[in-house]
This record gives structure tokens, sequence and C-alpha cells, in this order.
């Protein structure tokens, strides 16, 4: 008898196997399925619900899976060798409740039961992603999420450039970008995707361009469009966040009412000279839904109440700040952890300078998300101060 | 003696000569928004309506409450309560004048 021969009849003496179908009753009873098998064997499948940790990994990674080592665990690998190895690795740290399936994936696949394909991650994806797979938030299933998540940027300016930076540089695998403006030389001292180069040519392009290069794993959808109440219909719905960095009031209340109507959280942004504010307006919330927009401010200040274009500016390094947290509220939505800024509003203010969270209450009676409404429509508000500046775009389009 | 602290926002600063935070001495924030426009001609046409109501682009806080949570402009203030006038503003940073 060899000497592995001799191994395995001493663990099959030790270790209790239980058949593929036993391990399928015990695991919708709350026992812990570990697929112990390498990256390139699950992606080809794997039980249903298993917990996949590589038989390398197994015993410093178990623990954040199974944090109990009361718990039943039952191992398994492709054939119900490697899976004895690992029930044995596992009763060394402790855990006493531990079998291995016999037979493996390939009598599990056999007897008919449940099989998924895993979204698992390209040896070039680990290496990229490598600081998100070690926390605990994130890892290889959150990185997946991440890969398999489309946000739609409003705006590729102050607060969209460095939101759609740091989105592409996370992994988020499907980026929409709206965009109507060509790209100004007083756009650069804060609109960070850009380059004096691309003075001229659309934003949707120049943004395209520096994300592609920073990370060539993600799709850019340029929308090189105005948002408007006939066109929004047709960008929203196929995205599951929208980051919201418009510069005008009608594309915000335009942006919150679609946001409401396709049942979309919407990751707001906004920043005035050394001021920002952000807040998540996620009515369609599961659980604890939040206020809207419109909750806030039920409609737009008229032309004449509006800040003036001459009055208006912003420090360039303010809406990196805003649109950075932005970025991490849109990171957080779509991992499912920790907890959201919904019905909170963030303020900074920079000069003071002063971070301060006001409360912000659903308004009961809100004509747009109130319970049991019905969507009462868009509205077209008039434009009340996006008329440019002399310095700006329109004038320097080729 | 002032009590009441009003953190008045970027957008309104014309109308205070750029002070940031005006102090009052008021028992209610209706009170106190009152006394501010004694104090700084044409600020309080921006916060309320015709009716003496808060506009719908502007919101005012205690602390952290909105005054709609609380008791509106009768919302009581005092022993150094801090006043926030938050109006809605659209900037992104976008367009080169905005």
């Amino acid at each position: 008898m060899s000497a592995r021969d001799r191994r395995l009849a001493e663990l099959r003496a030790s270790i209790p196997e239980v058949s593929p179908r036993e391990a399928r009753e015990l695991q919708q009873r709350g026992a812990v399925l570990v697929d112990v098998r390498e990256p390139d064997e699950v992606a080809q499948g794997s039980p249903e619900g298993a917990r996949r940790i590589v038989r390398g990994f197994l015993e410093l990674r178990i623990e954040e899976a199974v944090p109990d080592t009361e718990s039943a665990v039952l191992t398994l690998c492709a054939g119900g060798v490697r899976s004895l190895f690992a029930a044995e690795g596992l009763r060394q740290l402790g855990y006493r409740n531990v079998r291995s399936v016999a037979g493996g994936f390939n009598a599990w696949k056999h007897d008919g039961l449940p099989v998924e394909r895993p979204r698992t991650l390209s040896q070039e994806e680990r290496e990229r992603y490598g600081r998100h797979l070690t926390i605990p938030e994130v890892g290889e299933a959150g990185q997946a999420k991440l890969l398999d998540a489309k946000v739609l940027l409003i705006g590729a300016g102050g607060l969209g450039s460095p939101a759609a930076f740091y989105l592409a540089a996370a992994g988020v695998g499907t980026l929409g970008i709206v965009d109507d403006d060509v790209v100004d030389r007083s756009n650069l001292q804060r609109q960070i995707l850009h380059t004096d180069a691309r003075v001229g040519r659309p934003k949707v392009e120049s943004a395209r361009q520096t994300l592609e290069a920073l990370n060539p794993g993600v799709t850019i959808e340029s929308h090189p469009v105005r948002l408007t109440s006939a066109n929004v219909d047709g960008i929203l719905p196929r995205y599951d966040v929208v980051v919201d960095g418009a510069d005008n009031f009608p594309t915000r209340y335009l942006v919150n009412d679609a946001c409401i109507k396709h049942r979309k959280p919407n990751v707001h942004g906004s920043v005035y000279r050394f001021e920002g504010q952000v807040s998540v307006f996620w009515p369609s919330r599961p659980d604890r839904p939040g206020p809207c927009y419109r909750c806030l401010y039920p409609e737009p200040p008229p032309p004449e109440m509006a800040p003036s274009c001459a009055e208006a500016g912003v420090l360039g390094v303010l809406p990196g700040a805003i649109g950075l947290i932005q970025a991490v509220e849109t990171v957080k939505i779509l991992l499912g952890a920790g907890e959201p800024l919904v019905g909170r509003l963030l303020q900074y203010e920079a000069l003071e300078p002063r971070f301060t969270q006001l409360d912000l209450q659903r308004d009961p009676e809100c004509a747009y998300c109130a319970d049991g409404k019905e969507f009462p429509g868009y509205v077209d508000y008039a434009v009340s101060c996006a008329a440019p500046a002399p310095t700006t775009t329109r004038s320097s389009r080729p | 003696m002032s009590n009441v602290t009003i953190r008045i926002p970027t957008p309104l600063r014309s109308f205070t000569a750029g002070a940031g935070e005006v102090a009052v001495d008021a028992a209610t924030v209706g009170e106190a928004l009152e006394l501010l426009g004694l104090r700084h001609d044409g600020i309080l046409d921006r916060i309320l309506d015709a009716d003496g109501q808060v506009r719908g682009f502007v919101n005012i806080y205690v602390g952290e409450k909105s005054i709609r949570s609380l008791d509106g402009l009768r919302s009581p203030v005092g022993g150094s309560s801090v006043i926030s006038i938050v109006p809605a503003v659209a900037g992104g940073g976008s367009r080169g004048g905005l």
C-alpha cells in the first residue's frame, strides 16, 4: 500500500462521509457546504449556495465563513479525496462537526442536485483587485458584484470626474456617462478626467479615453446627450445606481423623478464655492425607504432666487472631495456594506472646516415618492442658471 | 446676550456682508429669522414667501433636525441652539460658469 493510500484509508476511517443528497439536505437545514476546489474548477459550476474557499487557503479563511467551530461543515471537492484532507484540516482547527461529501461534485452533478456557476475572477482581476479581495466586506463575491454592476453618472464634470475615476478603478463593470458638453480649458481646474490636449472634444469621449486607460476591464457607455424627459426612460432603467453630478436644477429634478419611477438609488452631490453636500435619495430602498430630493425641496427655486452664474464658482478641489464621497456611497450600495447615507444630508464646509449631518425625513405627502402615489410624470423646468458664462465651452466649440 | 447662532449658507452671504454666522437672541425659529431680516435687509425674502412660510427650496434646521419634524417656525430655540439655513444648490462643478 502506498503512503497516499494508507493515509486515505486512515482519513476514511476517521472522517464521516455523506452522500451528495444527504449533504444537500444538511445544507438546507443550515450546514455550511464548502467547495474547496480550485477557481478554474469552480468556474465550471459549483453546488448552489456553497461557500468557495480554495483548499490552500481553507484554514486561513474558514473563520470568516464559519465563525462558530460547533457549526456543521461539509467539505466538497471533485471526487471526494481532497475534501477528506480538507475536513481533517478543519478538525485540527477545532471544527468538531465536519463531514466530507463522498464522490464530490461529480457525484453531486450526477445526482441532479442544483448547481450554479459563480462569477469568478480572472488572474488579472485577482491581481488588480487584490487589495479589495482581502477586505471581508468586499472579497471575491463583493468584487464580482462590482464587476457585474452598472452605474450611471450624470455629468462628466467636477463631481462626475472623481466619481467615475474611482468607480472605474474599483472595477465597477459598466459606467454609463451622460454629458452633452465638450471640454473647455476652464473645466480643467477640477474636471480631472479631461486633459489640455482634449479641449474642444466631447466630454464623454475624453472620459472614455481616461477611464479605459486606467482600467481596460471596465465598459464605458457614452451618452452624449442632455438628459431630458424624452430620453431619460431610454437611458436610466438599465443601470443599478445613479450618481447625480448635474449642474442645474432641471436635470436634478428629472434625475430624482426618474430614479423614483425606475426605483434606483440616487447618489446626490452638489457643490458651491467652498461647500458641498451629499445624500443618497432612495425611496424604493428595501425595508427602510428614505426620502427623495423633492421631500427635501419640493420645487426648484425660480431663476431670480437661484444663485446667479456670476456669483457661482467652486474651489476646484472641493468637487473632488464630494464626488469621492458619492463614489464611496455608490460602492457601499453595490456591495450592500454598511449604512448608506439615506435620510441624512452630509454637508462639508471647507473653510471652517466642518462636516455636519442633517436629518432628512420622508415627506408623507410627497407628490413623487409618497407611498401609494401614482407617478405624476416628468416636469420640464426652465433652466434657471445653466447659461454658459463667457468662458465656457459653447464659445470654444470648434 | 445672544443665545442662538444662525448659520448663513454661502449663496445668502451677499446679504450679510459675507458673514457666515449671525447671532441673535430669540425664543423661536421664526423670531430668530425675523431678527435676522431686521438686521440684514433682503435676506428674509429668500427664505420665506409672501405668506411668511419657508420657501420650498429652503430648509431650516435646529441642530440636526428639520423644523418640519419639530414645530415649524414656532420650534423653540435657546441655550446656544444652532439654526442652519440650507437652500437647494444645483452646482456640480460641471460648466465653466458653475
